[in-house]
């Protein structure tokens, strides 16, 4: 099977962009980064049908190219639209309730990264909560 | 009758079509959902005796030939768990059809709720069914896309932050698989599974190894095997118990059935069989330690969700017959057990206000009913004798010493512990919410609970002077938000305070009808599981059969006419 090099050279790029971004914290990067993802991947079923050059429909002596890969790349682009558009909807809602685009720290998560003998506490709720601890101080 | 095959990603798929027009008619809303799910019982079971008398069932979509169009196949397995499937979503739909019914809830389901219920239906349905790679990737985005709306639903803070864990694993995970469909068609030139498993064994070794490697990962995610379960106990507890109910119950398996297709038909050579089995002991072990050291409920019943992928992961592992066989008992044994759980949890956090063993305490008194429903599931869980729990241990273990590798007894050893651990876990639940009185702490202090706000509005009861009389501090019954760190202190730590603080049933919201009958409903199924345990082993032990000689399926599906039969 002969395919384009630079196909995959810039299925290759795109992937590793969509890899870093993914990684990052804020939710809007992790969007775009899904998006480079989904992109690669598409390219990747492209080139997966071999050379280009050979025509979609009709009698060539050359054959057709394959079409199936392209049928695939078409429901994995409306997939990643729906999923994308989940994603702008969850962005949202993340904004307006913290007025935060990041992945929020977990609470249970970040006690265990200080080391805190968990099983000590009362409830690892109020201990993670400092405010509420300084309010129940003052009220006292 | 191969018409009914297609039907049942139809129906449900056509259902939630209706059902979201009919938006502003709850209750048609909810009969069209019930129905739908009904007819789905039927049809799945209809085609499991089918399947087991004539063989294989394949449907080939549109009328276009194997290789080339859309294989639906049905074969014993498929058969076996579209039945368990079809009947836990039913029953979790009952299920939260009666939490809706009851008043103020912060649960209650919203009218997006069905008709994305009945996507991720269609969804869950149509993994089982499908007959190559590029149909089970959709099946498995429609059920994941649903599950992003349900386990979001409602959009509160926690939720969302939750969400956004499993959505972004989920989707590196679809991604991933994507991409192994993308290599696997570069390689073969097909993603039908059938042809996909006659040419493999043509392709090197390493070639071999990398798709392998990649859709096992893949799945694995989905499957929330080891070190690539991190998300499960973060995000599914958070959901509205009946969502997290199905979803522990169905969306873990289907990831362990595309991992037992994967290792029986598609790469059926023992390649990886050691990896899976080092990983089926992490799994365990790591799972049940994380449930040992939760005090939320639902968290905990998350980690032992995880530790028992692993004894599924034993089964597959071991690749024989008696191995796959014990495997595929266990995942429709470890299907309705832990939806059950989850489902008793779900009454638990209705009557107690709350899933932490903290705070809970005296449902014995309060719910007896509730206690037998708890107690039930949690021995089958662990695995005591007379349950199904048991039965499908003792297969794994069984096919495990017949398999006689030191690796092999490694995986018994532990899931001899796990069973114990996870007997310890449960049991720990047991003795804090049911068996001890109710602690003081949680009357007297509201804010200290990790239980939801408007259980404690429900109960303002005046805190019990014990309390104040012990610590010797100013107390005021009315604005209780102002109890101190001490009081607070030395009632949770200790329980003798509670006693005094003698148990009021009144604390409790009583018994919400409808999820009991659910409840007891499904722990009933759970326990016919041990009744019928014969024939179902059998029944898993011919699918076995039939995943383990892979040429029979490749037959049913390449070398026949719509609707052919393999047998």
């Amino acid at each position: 099977m002969t395919i384009t090099l630079v196909l995959v050279i810039a299925m290759a790029v795109l992937f590793s962009c969509g890899v870093y971004l993914l990684l990052e914290r804020s939710l809007t990067r992790m969007l775009l980064g899904f998006l480079l993802l989904g992109n690669s991947l598409n390219l990747l079923l492209l080139i997966m049908s071999g050379a280009a050059g050979k025509p979609p429909i009709g009698g060539s002596s050359e054959g057709i190219t394959d079409p199936l890969p392209q049928a695939f790349a078409l429901t994995a682009i409306v997939i990643t639209f729906a999923v994308s558009a989940f994603l702008l909807a969850l962005i949202h809602r993340s904004w307006k309730l913290s007025r935060a685009d990041e992945v929020e720290v977990d609470e249970a998560d970040a006690a265990i990264g200080k080391g805190r003998d968990d099983a000590a506490d009362d409830d690892p709720e109020i201990d993670t909560d400092p405010e509420a601890a300084q309010n129940e101080e003052a009220t006292r | 009758m191969t018409w009914l095959v297609p039907l049942l990603v139809l129906a449900p798929l056509l259902g939630a079509a209706i059902a979201l027009g009919l938006l502003r008619h709850q209750k048609l809303q909810r009969a069209i959902t019930v129905v739908v799910l009904a007819v789905a019982v039927v049809v799945a079971a209809t085609l499991m005796v089918l399947v087991d008398q004539h063989g294989t069932i394949v449907v080939q979509v549109g009328g276009w030939q194997a290789p080339y169009g859309i294989s639906l196949v049905v074969d014993r397995l498929s058969a076996l768990l579209l039945t368990v499937s079809a009947s836990v979503l039913l029953l979790v739909l009952l299920f939260s059809i009666g939490q809706g019914l009851a008043a103020d809830d912060e649960d209650a389901p919203v009218t997006i709720y069905y008709p994305t219920y009945l996507v991720l239906a269609a969804g869950v349905l149509d993994a089982f069914l499908a007959g190559d790679l590029f149909n089970l990737y959709v099946a498995f985005e429609m059920l994941l896309v649903a599950s992003y709306v349900l386990i979001t639903l409602g959009g509160s803070e926690q939720r969302v932050r939750a969400g956004t864990t499993y959505i972004i694993t989920s989707l590196i995970a679809s991604a991933l698989f994507l991409a192994s469909i993308g290599l696997v068609y570069g390689a073969t030139g097909t993603v039908n599974i059938a042809q996909i498993s006659e040419r493999v064994a043509g392709l090197p070794e390493h070639v071999q190894l990398l798709l392998h490697t990649m859709l096992l990962i893949a799945f694995g995610i989905k499957a929330a095997v080891f070190p690539l379960a991190f998300w499960l106990p973060d995000s599914y507890p958070t959901a509205p118990a009946p969502v997290t109910a199905v979803f522990a119950g169905l969306l873990t398996k289907v990831g362990i059935y595309a991992i037992i297709r994967l290792e029986t038909i598609i790469f059926p050579r023992p390649q990886l069989n050691t990896v899976l089995l080092v990983v089926a002991v992490l799994t365990m072990i790591v799972g049940v330690l994380g449930a040992v050291s939760q005090t939320d409920v639902k968290r905990l019943l998350s980690f032992t969700l995880i530790s028992h992928i692993g004894f599924m992961v034993m089964g597959v592992g071991l690749g024989s017959v008696v191995g796959t066989a014990a495997a595929v008992f266990y995942t429709v044994h470890h299907i309705v057990v832990q939806t059950t759980l989850f489902l008793v949890s779900g009454v638990m956090e209705r009557v107690g206000g709350t899933t932490s063993t903290r705070s809970l305490g005296g449902l014995l008194k309060a719910a007896p009913l509730l206690a037998a429903l708890y107690l039930v599931p949690a021995f089958n869980l662990g695995g005591i004798p007379p349950f199904s729990g048991f039965i499908g241990k003792l297969g794994l273990f069984r096919a495990a010493a017949e398999d006689g590798s030191p690796m092999a007894w490694v995986t018994v050893g532990a899931g001899v512990v796990t069973s114990l651990l996870t007997l310890y876990a449960l049991m720990r639940v047991w003795d804090a919410a049911f068996w001890r009185p109710k602690p003081a702490a949680e009357a007297a202090a509201p804010h200290a609970s990790t239980a939801e706000p408007h259980a404690h509005l429900r109960s303002p009861e005046p805190a019990p002077l014990t309390v104040s009389e012990e610590t010797g501090e100013a107390y005021h019954p009315g604005g209780s938000t102002t109890v101190t760190d001490a009081a607070h202190a030395s009632s949770a730590s200790s329980p003798a305070t509670g006693q005094t603080a003698a148990v009021e049933p009144s604390v409790h919201t009583p018994l919400p009808r409808m999820l009991v009958a659910v409840t007891t409903v499904a722990v009933l199924g759970s326990v016919a599981l041990t009744v019928v345990a014969g024939p179902l082993y059998g029944y898993a032990t011919r699918a076995a059969e039939s995943l383990e000689s892979p040429d029979r399926y490749v037959q049913a599906v390449l070398g026949s006419t719509d609707g052919g039969t393999d047998e």
